[in-house]
């Protein structure tokens, strides 16, 4: 009750502060978004449940389909046109790119009212800001090194979840030995970037990861350790079964819960696909984090506010702002999504083992230095640079590329699509 | 000598045509070549999330050139195109000519022939892909009946998944092939044949020597409508290998959308569209010029 008293507090605060005029003006706001199916569908009618509580008009434009490619036409349709909706689901360095053209409303008002500062991780905020303002909203946080095993399987070979990948390549080799399939994968482009990021994190460390996938590097991406990552994703590539080319992830996960396989590196939404499948994590599957230095690669979507002119909009857009990042919707949406809260203080009593091991090692990455964006996920980088590691990652690991021409052409690749 | 004045349901018949078209006519030179000027246009200038108008030369086509990307698309569009469209013009015309052999239950067989044409590609690609799929296609079940060593992971396997796209597109395609020379085989003189045959040739030879070159303009007609098929594949990369392993099978038009839609690069992608227009106008262009030119001597 006094939260809710208190958000009443601020949101009449907001109003006042941006639209001075008229305060009878109701809020309404356009959403944009492509989350049309199960637990993504339920938690954006949470939001719009919540929304129309607070006496704000819910447009819902939802576009199905692509993962956000037929949304990315709308949008940009729809912007040309001078007419923006209000909320967009767009993420990583997009963000930075609509803000750029001019696109993108500044919401510091919402922002120093609700102490976004206090409660979100660096790294998140930098996502989400531009210039020092925040321009979007962060609504969950995916982590992208996870290893999901199967403990009866790796028991098989007397064997736990690797911890270093030299472990990881002892026990692959035993597991093959014993005619089991070590790594589920699916050959999909950014199923392969998957694995590579988690291996630049692992066999590079954190700051070999920072300064080729998010500084672009020369040097790095150049080294003779990009070589070394390259020789890893070989080995990778022995250690998945023949079928794999353009398997979906979820089938991979499948393959580590029937027994066929005993590990996957995927992010946290395979989580979805265990607890479909009634399973209990600790007991029938094992989550733990891809070896690393405590590093902590993050996959973070966010809506994005667009410029929209009248204070009805602009009240829905502040609205919208302050519920998305309110910690009941944060809660809510992230235990239908199977992903954690991007703010650090949400309750925890209703999340699994696994969501509570992200949001500790979440908080002590961001603490240490070691939380950094993901590149396949489109966190690190998007558009022509990532689909330029996403195309060398692919082609070598399909291939029989050496490493060094691998390091090559994804020097060559990367000046290219700067 | 003064014409007498039109009456006016003359002059509405004389024009009505014109009136007709003109919408049709107006919209297509908008939104066919209109936007094909729009395209090059974009393609000259460096346009990424967004479209720019500022022109800074053929730094776009540059860069297309040295994505390893763009240079394997254009190579399986040769290796595709070529040979998609000389496997579809042979089995069609060996179905079409054994078709024609007045056979029993002729109509039925020609429909099952015809039949995947009606199919969509995303489904032919679909299906191709479980079918080729080792582990629950083809190669599952020939292994099952104990013919153990057989292998046929054509969309698992980098240097043959384009054939596998060559497979599934002729399955798709052949059918209709058959169907435009069997019209035309139905259509040739017969007098010329029975003349021929009185003078002892034999049927192989009317075939080869008679028959197939008065075909010559439906080999014309299979060729083009073939060759904008090949060009412009999309779904079927798609559906089927989804460009992989890696982007080993991709096409120019899955190129263009992963360039354009996803990659926020509107300029390589507009040049990668130009490049395909001018792939395709350099078929077409040759083909109507002598077609046009042919009609006049007529």
């Amino acid at each position: 009750m006094k939260s809710f008293a208190k958000a009443l507090v601020s949101a009449a605060a907001i109003t006042a502060a941006f639209n001075a005029a008229p305060l009878q003006a109701d809020p309404k706001a356009e959403v944009l978004h492509y989350w049309t199916s199960g637990g993504e569908a339920k938690a954006v009618k949470a939001l719009q449940e919540a929304f129309s509580a607070r006496g704000g008009e819910w447009v819902d434009a939802p576009v199905a389909g692509g993962g956000g490619d037929a949304q990315a036409a709308v949008l940009r349709a729809r912007v040309l046109a001078g007419d923006p909706p209000a909320a967009v689901q767009i993420k990583g360095p997009n963000i930075q790119e609509w803000a750029e053209a001019g696109a993108l409303a500044d919401l510091s008002g919402v922002a120093s009212a609700q102490n976004w500062d206090g409660v979100l991780p660096e790294t998140i905020q930098n996502i989400v800001k531009y210039e020092g303002n925040y321009v979007a909203v962060p609504v969950n946080v995916h982590r992208v090194d996870w290893i999901w095993a199967n403990p009866e399987v790796l028991a098989k070979v007397g064997a736990g979840v690797p911890t270093t990948w030299d472990e990881f390549n002892a026990t692959a080799d035993k597991l093959l030995a014993a005619g089991i399939i070590p790594l589920a994968h699916g050959g999909q482009p950014w199923q392969d970037a998957t694995v590579f990021e988690t291996v630049v994190l692992g066999i590079g460390g954190v700051d070999f990861y920072r300064k080729a996938l998010v500084d672009l590097d020369m040097d790095a991406l150049g080294s003779d350790t990009m070589v070394s990552v390259f020789d890893q994703m070989r080995k990778m590539r022995g250690y998945v079964d023949p079928d794999f080319p353009g398997r979906d992830w979820n089938l991979a996960t499948a393959m580590v819960m029937r027994g066929e396989a005993a590990m996957q590196i995927m992010g946290d939404w395979a989580k979805g696909e265990f607890a479909a499948a009634g399973k209990v994590p600790g007991k029938d599957y094992i989550c733990a984090s891809t070896p690393s230095e405590n590093g902590y690669l993050l996959n973070s979507d966010s809506f994005a506010m667009f410029n929209v002119k009248g204070d009805d909009l602009v009240a829905g857009q502040n609205l919208l702002a302050e519920l998305i990042l309110g910690t009941e919707f944060q809660e809510t949406f992230n235990l239908f999504k199977g992903s954690i809260p991007a703010r650090t203080d949400v309750p925890r009593t209703e999340f699994d083992d696994c969501a509570i091991k992200s949001m500790d090692d979440m908080v002590s990455a961001a603490e240490g230095g070691t939380l950094l964006g993901s590149m396949a996920h489109e966190i690190a980088q998007a558009g022509a640079v990532r689909g330029a590691f996403i195309d060398i990652a692919t082609a070598h690991f399909n291939s029989d590329m050496s490493s060094q021409d691998a390091v090559e052409k994804l020097v060559k690749a990367i000046k290219l699509a700067q | 000598m003064t014409r007498p004045p039109l009456k006016l349901t003359d002059r509405i018949a004389r024009t009505l045509p014109q009136i007709v078209v003109a919408p049709s006519f107006a919209l297509i030179l908008f939104f066919v070549y209109g936007f094909i000027i729009w395209t090059g246009y974009i393609s000259l200038t460096k346009s990424k999330m967004l479209p720019n108008y500022n022109l800074i030369g053929f730094r776009p086509y540059e860069r297309l050139f040295q994505m390893d990307r763009w240079t394997v698309a254009l190579e399986n569009l040769f290796i595709f195109g070529f040979l998609f469209i000389f496997v579809a013009i042979v089995i069609g015309c060996l179905l079409a000519i054994l078709l024609d052999q007045k056979i029993r239950a002729e109509g039925f067989i020609r429909t099952i022939y015809l039949y995947p044409m009606a199919i969509s590609f995303i489904i032919t690609g679909t299906a191709w892909k479980w079918i080729m799929n080792p582990s629950l296609g083809l190669e599952t079940v020939i292994r099952s009946w104990g013919w153990e060593s057989f292998s046929f992971g054509w969309t698992n396997s980098e240097s043959m998944a384009v054939y596998a796209l060559v497979m599934a597109a002729v399955w798709q395609s052949a059918g209709f092939v058959m169907a435009l020379f069997l019209s035309a085989l139905r259509s040739v003189d017969q007098d010329i044949i029975k003349a021929a045959s009185l003078d002892g040739a034999s049927p192989w030879k009317i075939y080869l020597r008679i028959i197939l070159p008065s075909m010559r303009p439906v080999f014309m007609s299979a060729v083009v409508i073939l060759a904008h098929l090949a060009i412009k594949s999309f779904d079927l990369v798609v559906a089927l290998t989804g460009g992989g392993p890696g982007y080993s099978s991709t096409l120019p038009a899955n190129f263009m959308y992963e360039m354009t839609f996803r990659r926020n690069e509107i300029g390589v992608g507009a040049a990668s569209a130009m490049i395909m227009l001018a792939t395709v106008a350099a078929i077409m262009v040759p083909y109507l010029y002598s077609e046009l030119r042919g009609k006049k001597h007529v």
